[in-house]
């Protein structure tokens, strides 16, 4: 019963949330507000036990995004106010993914099914090995590191690759590209 | 912005104070991640935001003084090669790509150890590359004008 309450709680200041998300013109506001959102999102996810989710959305959902967003929208000059022309394309596209979602959600299996297909696949195995051969408690842990540790390694080289992407596109003083500006703003 | 000291002593006094526990916190994320939640991911990221806090109270040029851009971008590197070693490590000791049961003489030992320096790996990578991130973002269009 908590569950459900705190469940409806949370869902609806999402909602509220999104609201003033969708109401707000100024750009910083819109940050703060997405800032919120995931830290609501992450206490959905602890009250859904799944701490380690939570704590990454918080740390990184949360925190740094939104530190390097507001950095971004600091940087951005005063914009102007632009007029939404037309409504009606993005009004027919978000009630048909709304319609798709509603109706994936109608066919999921129900929170906390044991019978659910995701529950039967490798994960008994992986919770009997890791007791047993692991001896370490954190199952999620073992998971993300040793059995799908290929895949941390990609998510690692991704995570690298976005940091040289973005240093290599925004510190100016390597390969001249200062002088190059210049060049293409006289230009036009 | 590059040299602009916060003139609020607030900020500056809580920053120097909470500098030191954010990332003794980190540090319990990462190495605790085995028993509890956290891991990697989670502590490169707070010891970056005790970084980014230290640069954006006290000036970008201070920050860079505390982390050198060409050192940050020398461990960035090392934390990818770090995990990807441990896989050439495992190789060379007659095993699988990423297969820590060969690390230790006992598999279970093994599997700790590779374990710990796979998220010790992911943590400098993430760590570096928020600073490098934050630090790129702050001192975009400086040297323009």
């Amino acid at each position: 019963m908590n569950f459900l309450l705190i469940n409806f709680f949370l869902i609806s200041l999402l909602l509220v949330t999104t609201f003033f998300i969708f109401k707000t013109t100024s750009l910083i506001s819109v940050v703060a507000l997405t800032g919120a959102f995931t830290l609501l999102c992450s206490a959905i996810y602890v009250n859904l036990d799944a701490v380690d989710v939570a704590f990454t959305e918080a740390a990184v959902g949360s925190g740094i995004s939104t530190i390097l967003m507001v950095m971004a929208a600091a940087k951005l000059p005063e914009g102007k106010k632009n007029k939404l022309i037309n409504l009606f394309p993005s009004i027919i596209l978000a009630v048909s993914i709304s319609l798709i979602l509603i109706i994936i959600i109608a066919n999921l299996p129900l929170l906390g099914d044991p019978n659910a297909p995701i529950h039967l696949h490798v994960v008994p195995e992986y919770l009997k090995e890791s007791k047993d051969f692991f001896h370490i408690p954190n199952v999620v842990t073992n998971i993300l590191a040793s059995y799908r540790g290929f895949d941390t390694l990609g998510e690692t080289i991704v995570i690298f690759t976005a940091g040289l992407g973005v240093i290599a596109l925004l510190t100016s003083n390597t390969l001249n590209r200062k002088t190059n500006f210049k060049k293409n703003n006289k230009k036009k | 912005m590059r040299d602009k000291i916060s003139s609020s002593p607030v900020l500056s006094v809580v920053s120097k104070i909470l500098f030191a526990p954010i990332i003794i916190f980190g540090l319990y994320v990462q190495f605790h991640g085995d028993y509890g939640p956290g891991g990697g991911f989670q502590a490169g990221v707070i010891v970056a935001a005790a970084f980014i806090l230290y640069s954006m109270i006290f000036g970008l040029s201070k920050g860079e003084t505390l982390v050198p851009i060409m050192i940050n971008r020398y461990l960035m590197c090392v934390g990818v090669l770090l995990y990807a070693g441990v896989g050439i490590v495992s190789i060379l000791l007659d095993g699988m790509y990423l297969d820590y049961n060969v690390l230790s003489s006992d598999p279970s030992t093994g599997q700790h150890i590779g374990i710990i320096l796979v998220e010790l790996g992911v943590g400098i990578t993430v760590a570096t590359v928020m600073i490098a991130l934050y630090h790129s973002f702050a001192s975009f269009g400086e040297n323009n004008d």
